[in-house]
């Protein structure tokens, strides 16, 4: 099964119920004018797409007056277009080296841990021996919860103590990938609101750690945004780049009626791609990224926000 | 991205200038920022809608300030500001205890939403607040480790954790119930696992729980950060659940917590409490007119007043204040005034409290050890070379800064940002402001606090500008002192070629040593336009 075929199933009890907002759109024959744009353009907010929402439609508007839409399906066409050419190619982690250290970082309650089940299990799969860092020392339980997932996914972990320094785990985790050979490192880290400070220092120390027991490394910066998150996501992406290098982007969450259309923002600002979207609690359920089902998605469930209240 | 509503304002009231009515035609323009700086703070759209056409009515209709010295823009502020207040309201709204029996509270919400964290921090506040005896129920069987992780903080508060391997969540809760009224536990906090509102089978569970623990309390945990999709979760939630309360998560983060408003709306339930941090204290009291301020990107002018008051001595404020634009200025000044303000708290909150810097400080490095850093150079000197800055020649600086473990051209910075200080001092005061201490000055000093310039004092409206009273006086003076020493008083009226950055926190000149993280760039040139059109702005003033 597609990944939009799993996301529309999903999405589907909601889009069965209050059918398709873009179609609602033109009921009963409706003909495309300005104000119907005008209304699209708050469905493309209740997409959590921010201000590129009065842009696209802008852009329609200009196309509507030069006599280039039409109908119903010249509209999505057109849209859909655009929303693909904004979020440009699509692309997982590819492995470069050996061990490929990948650093997973985001806020917290983003979905981290899950993620990187999601990854072990995804890179479990094509055969890659997996270890897993446990770096996240500050939240109760929280290498307890990833050791479950390493024991399911067939991964290796190291571990400390709670409180333990989160660099030097990171470090041990490097190194013994490094000895003994495995092909991926999975480095999970606490969640932690960009604005901290004193957290995003200790970050970036993670990273010098790990760069320092391994040239080149970590290969990959994964941040992990919730797909519920709306504007503040662009926040976020900006100021963990700004901290670690963040190289891509993981969504989770999106089995929900939210979207994460504030990727486009953050693509078009940062020039972040998006490798991985995540669609449910379980380990299977973590996607590679496809821009053009990503925006059918969006676009099919633009419309469910119409009609919600 | 997020300027703010005060920057966006800031166009379309340019539009009252000089009038003294709002109207149906003037008014346009005004809403339309207010609706676009809604959607950008994540307020759902429809909600945004009606909010929109809730100002408009009350801007034009009865709910006017009916007073005819009010302009156009004040009134217009004044509408949004007290509609946004009101639609977020009431604020005393508490929890709801049992009158015999054990109090239940129903914890729920998405995964990630910090429901676990809240679980913890609602025990501590009603232990200390209130001297409950509350029980832990971990309900999340769905999240690995979700129990031990209660258990840990259950440690921590010393607090029992009730929970048994195999069970159902619902009967499970309900046998914590039990075991509550068993061990004659006054509370029961109930955490269930984190769900989708799409997820039947599990809204259904839910819905078991409350059918089983009949829950005094039913409370849905949402994260502030959460966009457009926060008015359908808490829909399916208040479908299903029947809420009684919201409690806001991540607070202490910069998002604007649009989503505090489409759930108010949404559900019409009150929003109990905010999270706002790492530790399990923190955990605060809603405030309607602090969430207001900081969705419109106000920051939040009464919170910090109440802090100032409580902490300022008042007659040393108005002293300083005055010293300030009297011109007698010197360090030993600064260094008092350094201090005044550290006794408010950490520099961030302080400042994430005036108005307008909410925004501005998203992406200052707001670092205490830095304060500390200038106040050991100040107190390097002699209190005679604090009174006359001009003595210090090259060796009394060497031997300052090896005084104080740090470079000469710390403090070099130092006294370049004293001097900046100085000169503007006597900017202001030519500017009138202290020449009287009415309405007037008042307004401009605190509008002096903001970098975002003059609007903020427009900001509260005339009810705001009542209650700020005499405090607003003392602490414009100190805080437009500290925003450009530490960094932040990017505002109009600094002289040309003072650098408030010189000090600013992590920005750090000269090899000051200072923690160092890269900031974003920012747009120089983009600057330089927004301080020559706030000059422009006040000189029509």
């Amino acid at each position: 099964m597609g990944l939009f075929d799993r996301l529309k199933q999903r999405l589907g009890k909601t889009r069965s119920a209050i059918g398709d907002g873009l179609s609602a759109l033109f009921r009963g024959g409706r003909p495309m004018d300005e104000q119907l744009l005008d209304e699209l353009e708050e469905m493309l907010y209740g997409s959590d797409l921010g201000p590129l929402a009065t842009d696209l439609v802008d852009d329609l508007k200009r196309r509507f007056k030069r006599g280039e839409l039409k109908t119903e399906d010249d509209l999505r066409a057109t849209l859909r277009e655009r929303l693909v050419g904004e979020l440009g190619e699509a692309g997982e982690i590819t492995l470069t080296a050996k061990p490929h250290v990948v650093l997973v970082v985001g806020v917290n309650g983003s979905g981290k841990t899950t993620t990187i089940a999601k990854l072990a299990r995804r890179f479990r799969e094509q055969g890659h021996s997996v270890l897993i860092g446990a770096c996240d020392t500050f939240r109760a339980a929280a290498a307890d919860q990833l050791e479950v997932w390493a024991e399911r996914t067939g991964a290796a972990i190291v571990r400390k103590t709670e409180g333990a320094d989160p660099a030097a785990v990171a470090f041990d985790t490097v190194d013994r990938a490094a000895r003994e050979n495995f092909d991926v490192v999975l480095v999970d880290t606490a969640g932690r609101l960009h604005t901290q400070t004193n957290l995003m220092a200790e970050l970036e120390k993670i990273r010098r750690v790990i760069a320092k027991r391994l040239d080149g490394a970590p290969h990959s910066v994964l941040l992990v945004l919730d797909g519920t998150n709306g504007q503040n996501a662009i926040a976020q992406a900006k100021l963990f780049t700004a901290s670690v290098e963040v190289t891509g982007l993981a969504v989770t969450k999106l089995d929900g009626t939210a979207r994460g259309g504030a990727v486009f923002a953050i693509r078009r600002e940062i020039g972040l791609p998006v490798q991985y979207i995540g669609t449910g609690e379980r380990a299977e359920l973590l996607e590679a990224f496809e821009p053009g089902a990503f925006a059918d998605a969006i676009l099919s469930s633009a419309g469910s926000s119409e009609t919600a209240r | 991205m997020l300027d703010g509503l005060t920057a966006k304002l800031g166009g379309a009231l340019g539009l009252f200038k000089g009038q003294r009515e709002l109207t149906d035609a003037n008014i346009e323009e005004g809403l339309a920022a207010v609706r676009q700086a809604l959607l950008e703070a994540d307020v759902h759209f429809k909600v945004a809608r009606d909010f929109v056409e809730s100002v408009r009515t009350r801007a034009l209709g009865a709910g006017r300030i009916q007073d005819k010295s009010v302009s156009a823009s004040d009134q217009f502020v004044h509408a949004v500001h007290r509609e946004l207040v009101e639609l977020m309201g009431p604020e005393d709204a508490k929890l709801v205890f049992a009158s015999n029996g054990p109090t239940v509270i129903l914890m729920a919400g998405l995964q990630g939403a910090g429901k676990t964290t809240t679980c913890a921090k609602l025990a501590k506040h009603l232990v200390t607040k209130l001297g409950k005896r509350p029980l832990l129920v971990a309900a999340d069987i769905k999240r690995p480790a979700a129990v031990e992780q209660l258990r840990v903080l259950g440690r921590q508060l010393d607090l029992p954790v009730y929970h048994e391997d195999g069970l159902e969540p619902p009967v499970l809760c309900e046998r914590g119930l039990k075991e509550a009224i068993r061990t004659g536990r006054d509370v029961v906090i109930l955490d269930t696992a984190g769900r989708l509102h799409v997820d039947d089978e599990l809204m259904e569970e839910l819905a078991a729980i409350a059918k089983r623990t009949k829950p005094h309390n039913q409370v849905l945990v949402v994260d502030a950060m959460t966009g457009q999709d926060a008015v359908r979760s808490a829909e399916s939630f208040h479908r299903k659940l029947a809420l009684t309360g919201v409690v806001l998560t991540k607070l202490d983060g910069d998002a604007r917590g649009g989503a505090a408003l489409s759930l108010k709306a949404v559900t019409g339930r009150p929003i109990l409490f905010a999270g706002v941090g790492e530790k399990i204290d923190d955990l605060d009291a809603f405030s309607a007119e602090r969430m207001a301020g900081r969705i419109l990107g106000m920051g939040d002018v009464v919170g910090l007043v109440e802090t100032a008051q409580a902490k300022i001595d008042e007659g040393e404020a108005q002293a300083q204040f005055e010293k300030m634009v009297m011109g007698t200025f010197t360090i030993e000044d600064m260094l008092a005034q350094l201090r005044m303000i550290q006794n408010l708290g950490p520099m961030k909150k302080v400042l994430g409290m005036m108005p307008g810097m909410g925004d501005a400080l998203k992406n200052v490095d707001m670092d205490d050890k830095h304060i500390k850093r200038i106040e050991a150079l100040c107190t390097s000197m002699t209190v005679k070379e604090r009174l006359q800055p001009d003595l210090l020649d090259m060796s009394r600086r060497r031997r300052i800064a090896r005084g104080a473990g740090q470079d000469v051209a710390d403090v070099n910075a130092l006294l370049k940002s004293y001097k900046g200080m100085k000169q503007m001092m006597k900017q202001m005061n030519k500017m009138g402001l202290g020449a009287a201490m009415g309405g007037k000055a008042k307004r401009q000093a605190l509008a002096g606090m903001s970098p975002t310039g003059e609007l903020s004092g427009d900001f509260g409206g005339p009810g705001l500008m009542g209650r700020l009273g005499g405090a607003a006086k003392g602490l414009g003076g100190a805080a437009k002192g500290l925003g450009s020493l530490v960094g932040l008083g990017g505002g109009g009226g600094l002289p040309e070629g003072f650098d408030p950055s010189m000090l600013g926190g992590g920005g750090g000149a000269g090899g000051s040593g200072g923690a160092r993280r890269p900031q974003p760039a920012r747009d120089k040139s983009k600057e330089k336009a927004k301080r020559k059109q706030k000059q422009k702005n006040r000189k029509k003033r």
